[in-house]
């Protein structure tokens, strides 16, 4: 993974230096909140129901064991002894002061991380499959173009008071991981038949208030030109995006309202009046960032791994967790373990400093000294020996890491809610532990299948309900929580964004009206039909009058 | 309001008019562009110096005939949250604009650093906030990651720095 | 037999740390709501408002605003449930918060 040079390392240094600088003007007055604000939101630091919360940057989801435990020492020193790991790959703290915040900055650049531009109207972390360098479907790893990016928008003085905030995901493979068409730039690799690599180049999708689908603007572009195209369609966004409405502001809008193909011809204008003037450099830094991404020194091993399958049989539970969460990996004799952070009952995402410290001591005996975080919520170990996953299993058992729901209906997605967040209209955590709750039997959660359920708790929709499976948006009717239930999303290479199904719902009612449409599924599926085909398929007549249809 | 150059509080030369106010005989005038525009016959043959303010929302392509005739363009900041003219600026720069680059709002001097290196010359500020808080934001950050942009003494550029022998992005020249 | 007063409350965040804070009548700010002053005229808000934007000025406090409440027995509560989280804590983790550190209204507790 990505190493620090002296550059970087005095990047951050001085990026602290000036926010201490900004916070200790802040303090004393020199500067008004309304002129604080958005110094602060660049640094990630928000002003929330309870206290500040400072989202810190997690780029692309990769992150080493000494990180990992430098963001447990934060968690247990400057916070509540937790964090919570988001839909975009970062973490945050929810219970941070102003006065500590330089201090935690320090801590982070001590281990090569920072919250820059965690928050504000600038380019937003680059987030990635999180299975990035190990999954079998992958053409390349996409984790150099994202730092390459990364670096590239970090402090980009022409973009850093766009109309509004600004997202971009990157997937190396076919099969999409890192939901490419609902943000507002989505880069999918490809390659030519002479093996060169393009990026196919989508704008315009996201979620929110207006949820859209990103439209390809570019089939191949070639990836030494990926630096300067970007210039040019944040050049055009930052001159006609709306500024007269906080929820027209998107890049989403303006691709609408232009028309795809005005909006594509404002970009090639742009691109073809102010080209690069060279790419060299370019090149030149995405090789250098390349060699960080080499693949790590795999042993070679059989596909048969004996104490794997000897420990599957003696320990049902293990057998169970090991069909649940792991993935394929693409080399013999290695697997991809997904560790679930929701146990039965509890709060997505949510990770005690202890839980962080265990998850960083497997990273470096198990994997490469590696961890990565998925927009999913959950921690993924990308590079263990099968014959270890019993070892890996039995530590997470032992602190309650080891839940055997993943992308089962118990693997819930949810932001935090009216609970934490001054932005929400309901509660979403409750709702996510009382459908835990309910499906808390593997068994049954294995009967159902693979299905994404995402619950946000406001039409900000930071819980990407629009692309569940099963979406809850929690709302607020007269005083008393109210969630709506959408069907059909996806955040694959096939996009979609679901469909509201009917009225909402009281808070109580909702785990019964999952129960129901998931019922209902099992009773209209065909053989090995998962519940997004079957949605596809019959669309929501079916689910609608299972849910409706008089008692 | 204090004139911001180089470091330092200077004494503004240009004189900006109004639309319907009477052209001086010479000197250094800054007018709308609007008036630029339609009254181009007339400022064509102004013996002094021509400057033009442009308002956010003007497009810099309409302003392309005009480039090499205006020595100074003033551009505003309604807000400092409205980052529109950062574009204009680098735009105006990338076209092959020389003269100076003015900015003009409620600006604070945590943006200084980016003004100057999309371009901005010289800065109209708020007399809230005393010369050596500008003086000090001007350096805050010694390295950008961004190449192309305009350095002042002291600042470096990340990835050229790395990978010295290429050729550097050629700056234009320009004025202050 | 008691009366429940309705009125408003004056909110902000303590600007150093964050914490969700209440003007009291001494015109202090309280991190418990039942020291809160409770407006019940429209001249009683105006001077909340007046006091909140002075000590904003002074950099003690941030984000203010005003919340419906009503008192009962010298208790104060919150009527929306937004508000009302914001004097007790998060509900999914109550040994998180107010509620934990003994600075929650007293009122009756919200239903979970």
């Amino acid at each position: 993974m990505y190493r620090y040079d002296e550059f970087d390392h005095k990047f951050v240094a001085e990026r602290t230096a000036q926010f201490r600088d900004q916070a200790a003007r802040r303090l004393s007055g020199e500067i008004t909140e309304d002129e604080f604000r958005p110094l602060r939101l660049m640094n990630g630091l928000y002003l929330q129901l309870h206290a500040y919360m400072l989202r810190v940057a997690i780029p692309y989801g990769t992150l080493s064991g000494k990180q990992m435990r430098q963001l447990a020492y934060i968690a247990d020193k400057y916070d509540r002894g937790y964090g919570h790991f988001t839909t975009r790959q970062n973490i945050q703290y929810n219970w941070i002061k102003l006065e500590d915040t330089a201090d935690i900055l320090q801590a982070l650049a001590d281990v090569e991380m920072h919250a820059i531009q965690t928050s504000g109207n600038c380019i937003r972390n680059v987030t990635t499959d999180h299975w990035a360098g190990a999954a079998a479907d992958e053409l390349a790893d996409p984790r150099p173009i994202a730092e390459l990016i990364r670096q590239w928008s970090s402090l980009h003085p022409e973009f850093s008071f766009l109309p509004r905030k600004f997202k971009v995901a990157i997937t190396g493979a076919p099969h999409d991981r890192a939901a490419v068409k609902v943000h507002d730039i989505g880069l999918r690799m490809h390659k030519n038949d002479a093996g060169a690599i393009g990026w196919e180049v989508m704008v315009g999708g996201g979620q929110g208030r207006t949820p859209m689908i990103a439209v390809t603007v570019r089939d191949f572009l070639p990836e030494k030109e990926v630096i300067p195209y970007l210039e040019a369609i944040m050049r055009v966004y930052n001159l006609f995006g709306r500024r007269d409405n906080k929820y027209k502001a998107r890049i989403k809008i303006l691709v609408h309202e232009l028309g795809a193909e005005k909006f594509k011809s404002e970009v090639e204008a742009e691109y073809a009046r102010h080209p690069a003037q060279s790419t060299e450099v370019d090149e030149r830094e995405l090789a250098r960032i390349s060699a960080y991404f080499k693949a790590p020194a795999y042993e070679k091993l059989s596909r048969f791994a004996p104490h794997f399958e000897e420990a599957k049989r003696a320990n049902p539970e293990f057998a169970r967790w090991a069909k649940n969460n792991l993935a394929a990996h693409l080399v013999d004799g290695y697997t991809i373990v997904n560790i679930s952070l929701k146990p039965e009952g509890g709060i997505p995402g949510d990770a005690t400093g202890e839980q962080m410290r265990v998850m960083s001591t497997l990273a470096e005996l198990y994997s490469f000294d590696e961890l990565r975080v998925s927009h999913a919520q959950n921690i993924v170990l990308a590079h263990v020996k099968l014959e270890d996953a019993f070892a890996v299993w039995e530590a997470l058992v032992a602190s309650d890491m080891a839940a055997a729901n993943y992308g089962l209906i118990g693997d819930i997605i949810a932001c935090p809610g009216l609970d934490y967040c001054a932005l929400a209209t309901a509660r979403s955590i409750p709702v996510a532990q009382a459908i835990s709750r309910k499906f808390a039997n593997v068994a049954t959660q294995e009967h159902y299948g693979a299905v994404k359920l995402n619950i946000s708790g406001c039409i900000n929709a930071c819980g990407h309900h629009h692309v569940g499976h099963i979406g809850i948006l929690g709302l607020d009717k007269k005083g008393e929580e109210f969630y709506q239930i959408t069907l059909g999303g996806s955040s694959s290479e096939n996009a979609s964004i679901g469909t509201i199904l009917g009225p909402g719902f009281a808070a109580h009612e909702v785990p019964d009206a999952i129960e129901t449409i998931l019922n209902t599924y099992v009773k209209l599926r065909t053989s090995g039909e998962e519940f997004l085909h079957t949605y596809r398929r019959l669309g929501p007549a079916p689910f609608k009058e299972a849910l409706y249809a008089a008692a | 309001m204090p004139l911001l150059k180089n470091n330092a509080f200077v004494s503004d030369e240009w004189t900006t008019l109004d639309d319907e106010a009477v052209l001086p005989e010479g000197g250094k005038i800054i007018v709308s562009f609007t008036r630029l525009a339609k009254d181009w016959d007339t400022l064509a043959k102004f013996p002094g110096v021509l400057g033009v303010k442009l308002a956010n929302t003007d497009k810099i392509d309409s302003l392309a005939p005009y480039l090499s005739q205006v020595a100074i363009i003033v551009l505003a900041f309604p807000a400092f949250t409205d980052g529109r003219a950062y574009s204009l600026a680098r735009g105006l720069r990338l076209d092959g604009y020389r003269g100076e680059l003015r900015a003009e709002g409620n600006l604070l001097p945590d943006q200084l650093q980016y003004m100057h290196q999309v371009g901005f010359d010289s800065f109209i500020v708020n007399d809230r906030f005393p010369l050596q808080s500008w003086q000090a934001a001007s350096h805050q950050m010694s390295l950008a990651y961004q190449r192309g942009l305009f350095r002042v003494a002291g600042e470096g550029e990340v990835w050229s720095q790395r990978h010295q022998g290429f050729a550097p992005w050629e700056e234009q020249p320009h004025a202050g | 037999m008691s009366i429940i007063e309705k009125g408003q409350v004056m909110t902000a965040n303590r600007l150093r740390d964050g914490d969700a804070v209440f003007l009291t009548r001494s015109g202090e700010w309280s991190e418990k709501v039942d020291d809160a002053v409770l407006a019940l005229e429209p001249l009683a808000v105006t001077a909340l408002e007046a006091r909140a934007a002075k000590d904003v000025e002074a950099t003690l406090v941030t984000g203010q605003y005003l919340i419906k409440a009503e008192r009962l027995d010298g208790k104060i509560r919150a009527i929306e449930m937004r508000e009302r989280m914001r004097t007790t804590g998060p509900t999914v983790r109550l040994d998180l918060g107010k509620q934990a550190d003994g600075t929650a209204g007293a009122f009756a507790a919200v239903e979970a």
